[in-house]
C-alpha cells in the first residue's frame, strides 16, 4: 500500500511519519506515534473517548483521516500535564471523583479543555453541551460536570 | 397532551456476596526491604475503589501509614485465589481476607521489632506513622523501615501474612427447611420523581432521593460516587437500555451506541443521598460496600412512579415510550393512581 508522509505538531512537538492511505488519526497516534492517551472505544464516533484537539477544536480521532492532520496542531491528554504538575482539569477530576474506570476520561478532558479555552466561565448547561458527545458508564456525569466547573474557576484565578 | 407527575418508592435488602457458604477470597501481604507493604489480590478494581479500600484496611490493620501500602491486583495466574469482583462482595469478602493477612504480617513485624529492641512483642505498639515503640515509653522505638531491614538482612525473616475469608456452609433445617443464605445484608430505600407525557409516552426523571445503609462507609467519597453513578445505571436500565427490545424476538436489537440508548450528561437530575452507617459485625471495620445495590432499587421505583403518574403497570424492562403508550391506550387514557 502506498504510504503518505505527514507532519504535524503533537502536544507542541514536531512529529513526522508515514501513514497508510485511509488510516485514521486514532490508530496513527496510538500505533504510529505511540501516544496511547486517546482511547479506542466504539470506533465509529459515538462514544467520544478518542477525542483529541486539532487546532484547538475537539475532533473524534477515530473518524478523522490521518492525512487531514497535515500541518495541524494536535493535542492529546498526554500533553496536559506540565512535567510532574497536573493540569487543573486533571487535578479537579481526581479530587472530585470525576473518574471511576477512567476509560472515558481522556475524551472528557479534551472536550473540557476545548470548552474552557473558548469559554473560561461556562454555565453547567454549556458544560453539558460540550461533553454531550462523550459517554460515561460509571459516574452519572455529575462529578465530571462539577470537576470542570471547579477547574474553570481555578484557571480563571490563574489568569487574573 | 398532558404531562403527569409521578412519585415511586422502592426499598431493598441486598445480600452481600454469594449465598449458601463458601465464596472464598484470599490475600497475601509482605513487606519490601524498605518497610513498605504490598498487598497481593486477585480481586480487581473496576473503578469502584477496591484498591483504595483494601489499602486503607491493610494500613489500619498493620498500623502503618496508608502511603506505605501498595495493592497489587495482579491476575488470577499469579495472585492468590479470589472468586472475583462481583455480587457486591469486594469490600466484605476481600476486606476480611486482607485483615487476616495484614494481622499475620503485623505479628511478624512486631516480633522482628521486639528482637531488635530486646523486649517482648506484646509490649510493643505502632503509632500509625511508621514507628514501633514500647508501650508507655515512646522513646524506645524503631522505625518500620529499620524493622524490615533487620528482618530481611539480619534475622533472615519475612514480614508477611496470609489471609483467607470463607463463609461457613449453611445447613438446611430438616424440619422447617430454614437456612441462612447470607450472613450480611445491606439496605436501601429510594424515592423517584418523574414526569410522563401521555402523548409521546416519554418518561423524564426529575429527582432522586435515597437512603443507603452500607455498614460503615470506609471511604465516604467513594461510597457517594458509587451511589450516584450506580443510580444512573439503574435508571438507564429502567428506561433505556436493552439488547433485545422485543425479546424473545431478536429483531430491532441495537447494533451500536447510535441505537443502544444510554443517558447522557444532559439527563442528570439532582440525587440527594443519606448514608446511614450501621457497622456490620462480620464486616471489615463494619463496611459492607454498596455494590449492585446502587442500581437495583431504582428500577422498581421508576416503575412505581410511572404507575403513580398514568396508571400503567409495566412488568418488562426497559419501560419504553411504546410500552407506556400501549398501556395508556389499553386503560382508555391516563389514570393517575394514588400511591401514598
Amino acid at each position: 500500500m502506498v504510504k503518505t508522509p505527514i507532519r504535524f505538531t503533537l502536544n507542541g512537538s514536531e512529529t513526522a511519519l508515514f501513514v497508510d492511505g485511509g488510516a485514521n488519526l486514532l490508530d496513527t497516534l496510538r500505533r504510529g506515534v505511540g501516544d496511547l492517551s486517546p482511547k479506542y472505544g466504539c470506533g465509529q464516533g459515538t462514544c467520544g473517548t478518542c477525542t483529541v484537539l486539532i487546532d484547538g477544536e475537539p475532533h473524534l480521532s477515530c473518524l478523522t483521516l490521518a492525512e487531514t492532520a497535515e500541518g495541524r496542531s494536535i493535542e492529546t491528554t498526554n500533553g496536559l500535564a506540565n512535567g510532574a504538575e497536573l493540569h487543573p482539569l486533571q487535578k479537579a477530576f481526581m479530587e472530585n471523583f470525576g473518574a471511576q474506570c477512567g476509560y472515558c476520561t481522556p475524551g472528557m478532558l479534551m472536550a473540557a479543555k476545548a470548552l474552557l479555552s473558548k469559554n473560561p466561565n461556562p454555565s453547567r448547561e454549556e458544560i453539558v453541551e460540550a461533553i454531550s458527545g462523550n459517554i460515561c458508564r460509571c459516574t452519572g456525569y455529575e462529578p465530571i460536570i462539577d470537576a470542570i466547573m471547579i477547574a474553570a474557576g481555578q484557571l480563571r484565578g490563574r489568569v487574573a | 397532551m398532558t404531562v403527569h407527575k409521578g412519585r415511586g418508592f422502592a426499598c431493598i435488602n441486598y445480600p452481600i456476596g454469594m449465598n449458601l457458604g463458601g465464596d472464598p477470597s484470599q490475600a497475601l501481604v509482605h513487606s519490601t526491604p524498605d518497610g513498605k507493604f504490598m498487598v497481593s489480590l486477585s480481586a480487581i478494581d473496576l473503578g469502584q475503589g477496591m484498591k483504595s479500600v483494601t489499602r486503607q484496611i491493610a494500613a489500619e490493620t498493620l498500623g502503618v501509614p496508608v502511603a506505605d501500602v501498595y495493592v497489587d491486583t495482579a491476575d488470577s495466574d499469579t495472585g492468590p485465589h479470589d472468586m472475583g469482583s462481583f455480587a457486591s462482595r469486594g469490600t466484605h469478602r476481600v476486606g476480611n481476607a486482607v485483615i487476616r493477612a495484614a494481622a499475620e504480617a503485623r505479628a511478624a513485624m512486631m516480633e522482628a521489632a521486639a528482637e531488635e529492641l530486646e523486649v517482648n512483642p506484646a509490649d510493643l505498639d505502632t503509632d500509625g506513622e511508621g514507628n514501633i515503640h514500647v508501650k508507655g515509653a515512646p522513646g524506645r522505638s524503631i522505625t518500620v523501615a529499620d524493622t524490615a531491614i533487620a528482618a530481611q538482612f539480619k534475622q533472615g525473616k519475612t514480614l508477611s501474612g496470609r489471609g483467607i475469608f470463607l463463609i461457613p456452609t449453611s445447613e438446611v433445617d430438616a424440619d422447617t427447611g430454614e437456612m441462612t443464605p447470607v450472613s450480611c445484608f445491606a439496605h436501601a430505600a429510594v424515592v423517584v420523581d418523574l414526569e410522563v407525557d401521555d402523548e409521546t409516552g416519554e418518561v423524564t426523571v426529575s429527582e432522586v432521593n435515597s437512603a443507603y445503609e452500607v455498614g460503615r462507609a470506609l471511604n465516604p467519597k467513594m461510597v457517594e460516587q458509587q451511589l450516584i453513578g450506580g443510580a444512573w445505571m439503574g435508571i438507564s436500565h429502567a428506561l433505556y437500555e436493552t439488547t433485545e427490545p422485543y425479546y424473545p424476538n431478536r429483531s430491532h436489537g441495537p447494533q451500536d451506541y447510535n441505537t443502544y440508548l444510554m443517558p447522557g450528561p444532559g439527563d442528570v437530575v439532582p440525587h440527594h443521598i443519606a448514608v446511614l452507617e450501621r457497622p456490620a459485625e462480620d464486616a471489615p471495620f463494619g463496611g459492607k460496600g454498596p455494590g449492585e445495590m446502587c442500581a437495583n432499587p431504582l428500577l422498581p421505583a421508576v416503575a412505581n412512579a410511572i404507575y403513580n403518574a398514568v396508571g400503567v403497570r409495566c412488568d418488562t424492562l426497559p419501560i419504553t415510550p411504546e410500552k407506556v403508550l400501549r398501556g395508556i391506550q389499553a386503560n382508555g387514557g391516563a389514570q393517575p393512581r394514588e400511591m401514598f
